[in-house]
């Protein structure tokens, strides 16, 4: 894990090579976290895993947010891993709502992580952020008939109603 | 008599025809055989058959699987007791599904295809309370009721039911298949006296127990 002042460094860096890409850094509980532009996603994590003294070279995870009453709305999160040096470092970039029928949209990092296959197809299913490039963006977990994107905070959790006993008056 | 040098089988049977022969006759010999001959009908002989050589169908869904298809049908409960040992793998050959835990939307075009499948007669046990209403998971993700997409005989409520509950479901099942209507309901609901032919239907006059037993559970209705 790189301690706050090791993070600065790898801003400075980065922004030395691929100017305007990070957008701000933050440090709490021990996790290094980079907020990026999300234009510039794949050459930054580019930069992060071919980079000689940095090789983040392990995607360990790939997932979304949902920040409704903020904007940007959504935040896609990457996981990455040094092996070596046993760090790890969080990548954020911010996307937001475009609005309607629209849906929100960020280049797949497939190309440099095939693990982000599956987890880019299970954020597309549960949130509706479609992947730029991505070879085969259709749902993976719910049917594929679905319609809507039930991990977003707008959606309705579904189920029934229950009348209990100890709720019936409420209810009516 | 030779019996001695028989099969030992044959010596009991000839011994009991002895026996029989010549010892009882009259009123006697009539009791004698009306208590070890019984008189059914083909249908009921056929339901005693059906309700205890049941097939179950190897299938789980969820934690409820544990107790339901595993458990029960390993040495501890043994299903085998009543009939019920043998799992089938395919639905072809089984008779009776037994929905072990919540189904998901996606699984429920499995489910019914697989309940489609089965030969008839076919019961289907929904086992727990998340095959059965849903359960803990009111959500998106899982059907409110497996009745909601196909018949279900038999409701075992708990989370998950232990063993002896889904035991006590499926001896519950097998009075059903024996057409035996009468699953306990009225004495739990205290509605004592509210049959159909006790309120004097077309077809029979009520009991004098049954009309006053009728009497009384609806002045404790209205009061």
């Amino acid at each position: 894990m790189p301690d706050a002042p090791g993070l600065e460094l790898i801003r400075q860096e980065i922004e030395r090579d691929l100017p305007g890409s990070v957008g701000g850094t933050s440090y709490e509980h021990g996790c290094a976290a980079m907020i990026v532009d999300p234009e510039q996603i794949l050459a930054v994590l580019g930069w992060l895993k071919e980079t000689p003294g940095q090789n983040y070279g392990f995607l360990s995870s790939l997932h979304v947010a949902d920040y409704l009453p903020a904007e940007p709305r959504f935040g896609v999160h990457y996981e990455l891993l040094n092996f070596d040096r046993r760090e790890r470092l969080r990548v954020k970039a911010m996307l937001a709502d475009p609005g309607e029928d629209a849906l929100p949209e960020i280049d797949s990092v497939t190309a440099l992580f095939p693990t982000a296959d599956a987890q880019e197809r299970e954020s597309y299913d549960f949130f509706g952020i479609v992947f730029r490039g991505h070879p085969n963006l259709t749902r993976i977990l719910l049917p594929d008939d679905y319609v809507g994107w039930p991990q977003r905070r707008d959606f309705p959790v579904g189920g029934e109603p229950v009348t209990f006993t100890y709720n019936e008056h409420n209810r009516g | 008599m030779e019996i001695e040098k028989r099969d030992p089988l044959l010596a009991k049977q000839v011994t009991a025809r002895d026996m029989l022969r010549g010892d009882l006759d009259g009123a006697d010999l009539e009791r004698y055989v009306e208590e070890r001959v019984v008189t059914t009908t083909f249908e009921k002989m056929l339901n005693l058959a059906r309700a205890n050589s049941i097939f179950p169908l190897t299938f789980g869904l969820a934690c409820c699987a544990i107790e339901a298809p595993i458990s029960i049908v390993t040495a501890r409960y043994d299903l085998a007791r009543f009939g019920a040992e043998a799992l089938r793998a395919s639905p072809r050959q089984a008779d009776l599904i037994i929905l072990s835990g919540r189904v998901s939307i996606k699984m429920a075009p499995v489910v019914r295809r697989l309940y489609d499948q089965m030969l008839e007669p076919k019961w289907a046990i929904s086992m727990g309370a998340c095959s059965s209403s849903g359960g803990m998971f009111a959500n998106y993700a899982v059907v409110q009721g497996a009745d909601k997409f196909m018949p279900i005989d038999m409701h075992i409520p708990g989370c998950p039911p232990r063993p002896e509950a889904v035991m006590y479901g499926f001896s519950k099942l097998q009075r059903k298949i024996m057409g035996n209507p009468d699953q306990g309901w009225r004495a739990r609901y205290n509605a004592a006296g509210t049959e159909e032919w006790a309120r004097g239907g077309p077809r029979s006059e009520p009991s004098a127990e049954a009309a006053a037993a009728y009497e009384e559970a609806r002045e404790l209705t209205l009061a």
